[in-house]
């Protein structure tokens, strides 16, 4: 006979299948207004990228595409009139290496795993023959899903496009580029495959092939051998098979062949000056009889010591826009080096170095996890010596020529997909608000995050416990706040299956709201944390899917105040390690 | 400081605590800066009125050294100071050729082991060469021109190593011992047999004996013959018009082996007892190579007379011993004994701190097995050179050799000496009075910077997740003096 809880926890599970199943069945993506296909953005500031900005000019699209641009152009009858006053319109912007769209739960084997054989239970890679932690099958265009959020989230901020590509291990898989919308997953694919893109994490130690940098070298350019020998191998022997043994069948190699018979780009990381000298050298020596390898690099942080030799080589730098700062609670013992701390200051002039060096550089997001922030870093190149043409032909029109794709993408051009941000401002302005969004030709509507009505009573920053009972059990989690001024929540809530940012949240009076985004069975799912603030502990309700349990939050530190400055850091550290608890 | 190859013996963890000692202080001295500049055009420079050990040629008291072009251009008592030419007024102190360690693991990216397999002669410490290292800056001030850079013991078979100059604030490419042959590292005993490094319910690897060691080496040469005979066969197909000859698929673990049995690579071979030295020199003869150095090799002084009839060099330790099993056997005299046998020997620090006095570390042999001064000095000079086959342009202070000179404030073998310049092709890479005039710049920019990003920090967005930090994305490489940061590893959101 099964328990009370048992039957519950059955009854939960199956509540949770149902909603599931519904969701999963409900068109997700469609644009708003019923689908007009003709738009007219009348009298507004146009700045194409390719071209100097037009001052009151109206841009038309039809069917996805530009079809008109200029100060006086013919208004289809049937087109949706935007009125354009005090807006600019901007190409849609380009996120040149991310993986939005490819949702967590679609990971391949992780840095340390391998594709090896298995030896009693345990993978294991001896050597390069056993492939470690290498997926190039996997591929961003079939991987895709809106079930990410942030395809939602990118778009809202500006970014109609992003190569994208699946993570993992060191041949992770093939990038493809990315539209922010449509009806189906496949519609968000515009090109497949534009790159292969490496990593140097060995990951393996002493138990696994390979276990140092040197080893991940070695390994990718043995991959490349192989797969350049395979090919001359296989097209000898469909000739002349008679008297000579077969070449094997490999996968890595038979994708990776196909992918760069269609000219997909290499990247290759590289961040700092000893890394960027050594990619150059990479880029050279790893070249192979049968293909002519183009080389992109990612990282480029420190190009403002390194940026006139790549210039030389004419390779092509992606810059991460996360760059590198201060840690926020970082041991005031543990001084950073004077090299350290030049890195964090000249970092963001390296756009501008490349800029004067005549390479070609576009920007991405790398661990940004907020698109106005992203905005916010170009900024700071902006503010280090970039031009700011520059820095917009950074996310717009350089990556789509870095990846092939600027006969369609990248600038407002007639013929060109109908890619457009609509704002009220310079982008790069802070208080610049984004009105609009189309992704090829389709409208987004972009909503303000909910604002707090009345102004806070109290303030909710800290790390919080959060204490409830799931139909698993009790569990904990932490919440590490930050509260501003007009009661806006920000930070992140930990539980024993990783860490989450708040999407948005705020506190209003003494009420409370916030929301994380969590992948569920594969789909990315809202969870709601609201109720009350008393001053000093939280208490309400957790919401998701429709299903709803109590929770209660206290401050740990609270009561023991400020007794040592190291004992709160111990504590702290703990914290973030173990996390116990979930959600 | 390299943890990773670390065997964790005694004086393994002598050395790390004496690297962290380091470490601690340098943090806010001239020493932990980032590399300054390297020196522009090389210079005309004359060091006069200095005791000159030659090496080669005796002591030349009141001695000169011309320098041009980056080469020793005169050596003698009398030399006139061209009109262009820098003078170093060198009274009272010793120049001495720039010392060789013939056993180094500095300037080296990511782990200096490739420790999973028990042939990684895949990899290549050249590769992977990181000229910011500050152990270059360490090892230079105290007199180091030229490293051996080895992979670690952890193979049979490691990987392919590479002599460097030490050419601080270069890049990468140009570090590398111009015309130096490369090497490969072999390992014999304990490390490659992986008896004190078992992952608990791992599956131990092999070999896990003496025996297996020998076999593993045996079978990878054999290998590798019949790798270059494939290639052998291709040649001669295609160049016989063969169109159906198919090449062998390159495979960049037994290139360096074949080019072990052509004579155009080193073997460095680490070993401590005299039953696993007289196993490789057999191997070897067998396949037809030469073993160029054997390194540590502390039972050497028991079979000196092989060692010196195989042409072998001995690059071993001043007087450390006992710290694991297989060195219980090893005694200071070691050096003295096997030059009295006819062994070419040096003396190698395997540390970028024992690096910064090997001129103490050779004084040793004076004490223990009664070498002259000047043989003690060979021990980390020409020998190392004649080791690594660069002798015709380092180790001495001769007429046409590179300008890679110290220049001491005492006998370099007195246990006050203290290095004042090190200079490397007649540029000046270390100076001493300039690095101390230069910490208060350096601790002012440091204050700096740190309070301008304070300023700035006060109103700062929160760095939460770093997703792009897995797989490469953010390819920032550990570095020794960075403390190291948390890996984002709730990637995309938590879980329920």
């Amino acid at each position: 006979m099964r328990s009370v809880l048992e039957r519950r926890c059955l009854f939960t599970l199956a509540f949770f299948v149902i909603l599931l199943a519904l969701l999963a069945s409900a068109p997700r993506g469609v644009a708003q207004g019923g689908e007009p296909q003709y738009f007219a953005i009348r009298g507004a500031r146009v700045v194409p990228v390719s071209g100097p900005p037009v001052e009151n000019a109206t841009v038309v699209v039809a069917r996805g595409i530009i079809t008109a641009i200029g100060k006086d152009v013919a208004i289809p009858p049937d087109a949706w009139i935007i009125e354009g006053k005090g807006l600019t319109v901007y190409p849609g912007l380009f996120d040149a290496f991310t993986d939005v769209g490819i949702p967590a739960a679609a990971a391949g084997p992780g840095a340390g795993e391998s594709t090896g054989p298995r030896r009693g239970g345990e993978v294991t890679s001896r050597g390069p023959e056993d492939r470690p932690s290498t997926t190039p099958w996997r591929s961003a265009a079939d991987e895709v899903s809106f079930s990410d959020k942030r395809v939602e989230s990118w778009r809202n901020g500006g970014f109609t496009t992003v190569v994208s590509s699946p993570k993992g291990g060191m041949l992770p898989g093939q990038a493809a580029v990315l539209d922010l919308g449509g009806e189906r997953a496949s519609d968000m694919v515009v090109k497949t495959p534009v790159a292969i893109p490496l990593s140097f994490q060995p990951g393996g130690g002493f138990g696994n092939f390979p276990g140092s940098l040197m080893g991940a070298l070695a390994y990718i350019h043995q991959v490349l051998i192989d797969t350049d020998w395979t090919a001359h191998a296989q097209a000898a022997y469909e000739k002349n098979p008679k008297g000579v043994s077969r070449p094997r069948y490999d996968r890595t190699e038979a994708v990776l062949g196909e992918a760069l018979e269609d000219h997909a780009l290499v990247l290759i990381p590289a961040n700092n000056s000893v890394q960027l000298r050594r990619a150059l050298v990479l880029a050279d020596a790893w070249q192979v009889d049968s293909w002519d390898m183009d080389c992109v690099i990612y990282g480029g942080q420190m190009a403002y010591e390194v940026a006139p030799e790549i210039a030389e080589r004419k390779i092509p730098v992606l810059v991460n826009l996360k760059w590198a700062e201060a840690e926020k609670d970082a041991d005031p013992d543990d001084e950073p080096s004077l090299r350290t701390l030049r890195f964090r200051d000249k970092a963001p002039s390296s756009p501008a170095a490349l800029a004067k060096a005549g390479v070609k550089f576009g920007f991405y997001s790398g661990g940004i996890t907020a698109p106005k922030d992203i905005l916010k870093a170009a900024k700071k190149s902006i503010d280090a010596g970039l031009a700011p043409d520059a820095a917009l032909r950074a996310l717009t029109l350089s990556p789509a020529e870095i990846y092939g794709v600027a006969d369609r993408l990248g600038s407002i051009e007639s013929g060109k997909i109908a890619n457009l941000v609509v704002a009220d401002g310079d982008l790069f302005e802070e208080k610049t608000k984004i009105k609009l969004v189309f992704v090829d030709g389709r409208r987004y509507e972009i909503h303000e995050p909910e604002k707090p009505k009345d102004p806070p009573k109290g303030n909710m920053t800290g790390k919080w416990k959060l204490s409830y009972t799931t139909p698993e059990g009790a569990e904990e989690s932490t919440l590490d706040v930050e509260m501003a001024a007009d009661g806006s929540l920000s930070g992140t809530t930990t539980s024993k299956r990783g860490t989450t940012t708040i999407i948005s949240g705020y506190l209003s009076g003494d009420k409370f709201s916030y929301t994380i985004n969590i992948p569920i069975e594969g789909n990315a799912t809202d969870v709601v944390f609201s109720g009350t603030f008393d001053g000093t502990t939280l208490k309400g309700s957790i919401d998701v899917l429709g299903y709803s349990i109590e929770f209660t939050g206290v401050k740990p530190t609270a009561n023991s105040s400020n007794t040592a400055a190291s004992v709160t850091r111990s504590q702290i550290k703990n914290d973030s390690h173990v996390a116990g608890g979930a959600l | 400081m390299k943890i990773s190859w670390t065997l964790f013996s005694t004086r393994r963890c002598t050395a790390i605590l004496c690297a962290l000692a380091l470490l601690a202080l340098p943090r806010t001295s001239g020493a932990a800066t980032p590399p300054a500049r390297a020196p522009e055009a090389a210079p005309v420079i004359l060091i006069q009125n200095a005791t000159i050990l030659t090496v080669s040629h005796g002591t030349i008291e009141h001695g000169s050294v011309l320098i041009k072009d980056g080469k020793i251009a005169e050596v003698g008592t009398s030399i006139k100071a061209p009109k262009d030419a820098q003078v170093f007024d060198a009274a009272g102190q010793y120049v001495i050729p720039g010392i060789v360690d013939c056993h180094s693991h500095i300037a080296v990216d990511g782990s200096v082991n490739e420790g999973s397999i028990s042939v990684s002669s895949i990899v290549n410490i050249a590769e992977v060469l990181n000229p910011d290292d500050i152990n270059i800056y360490r090892d230079l001030a105290g007199g180091v021109t030229v490293a051996n850079v080895l992979h670690g013991s952890a193979n049979s078979i490691g990987g392919q190593t590479v002599v460097i100059k030490l050419r601080w604030g270069q890049p990468a490419a140009k570090l590398p011992f111009e015309g130096a042959l490369p090497g490969i590292k072999f390992a014999l005993g304990e490390n490659p047999k992986r008896s004190n490094f078992s992952i608990p319910g791992g599956t131990p690897r092999y070999p896990t004996t003496r025996m297996g060691v020998e076999e593993t080496i045996r079978a990878a040469f054999t290998e590798a013959r019949d790798y270059q005979q494939a290639w052998a066969e291709y040649d001669k197909r295609s160049a016989a018009g063969d169109k159906n000859a198919v090449a062998p698929r390159r495979d960049l673990r037994l290139d360096p082996l074949v080019e072990v049995l052509q004579g155009k690579r080193y073997v460095h071979a680490h070993c401590y007892r005299e039953d696993e030295i007289l196993m490789l020199l057999r191997v070897a003869k067998e396949f037809g190579f030469k073993v160029r150095t054997l390194q540590h090799v502390l039972e050497g002084y028991k079979v000196a007379d092989e060692i010196a009839a195989a042409g072998a060099g001995a690059s071993t330790f001043s007087d450390w011993w006992a710290y694991k099993v297989e060195a219980y056997d090893a005694i200071p005299y070691n050096a003295a004994l096997m030059t009295h046998r006819g062994v070419i020997v040096s003396v190698n620090s395997d540390d970028a701190e024992e690096a910064t006095h090997l001129n103490q570390e050779a004084a040793k042999t004076i004490k223990y097995g009664g070498l002259t001064h000047d043989e003690a000095l060979k021990l980390v000079t020409i020998n190392p050179a004649i080791q690594l086959g660069i002798d015709n342009r380092v180790g001495s202070i001769d007429v046409g050799k590179d300008a890679d000179l110290v220049i001491y404030n005492h006998d370099p073998l007195s246990a006050y000496a203290v290095v004042q310049k090190t200079l490397i092709d007649g540029r000046v890479y270390f100076d001493r009075q300039r690095d101390i005039s230069e910490r208060a710049g350096l601790e002012k920019e440091k204050k700096a910077l740190t309070a301008k990003e304070k300023k700035a920090g006060e109103k700062k967005p929160d760095a939460t997740i770093e997703m792009g930090k897995r797989p490469g994305a953010k390819p920032d490489e550990k570095k020794s003096e960075d403390k190291p940061k948390p890996q984002g590893d709730a990637v995309t959101g938590g879980a329920l």
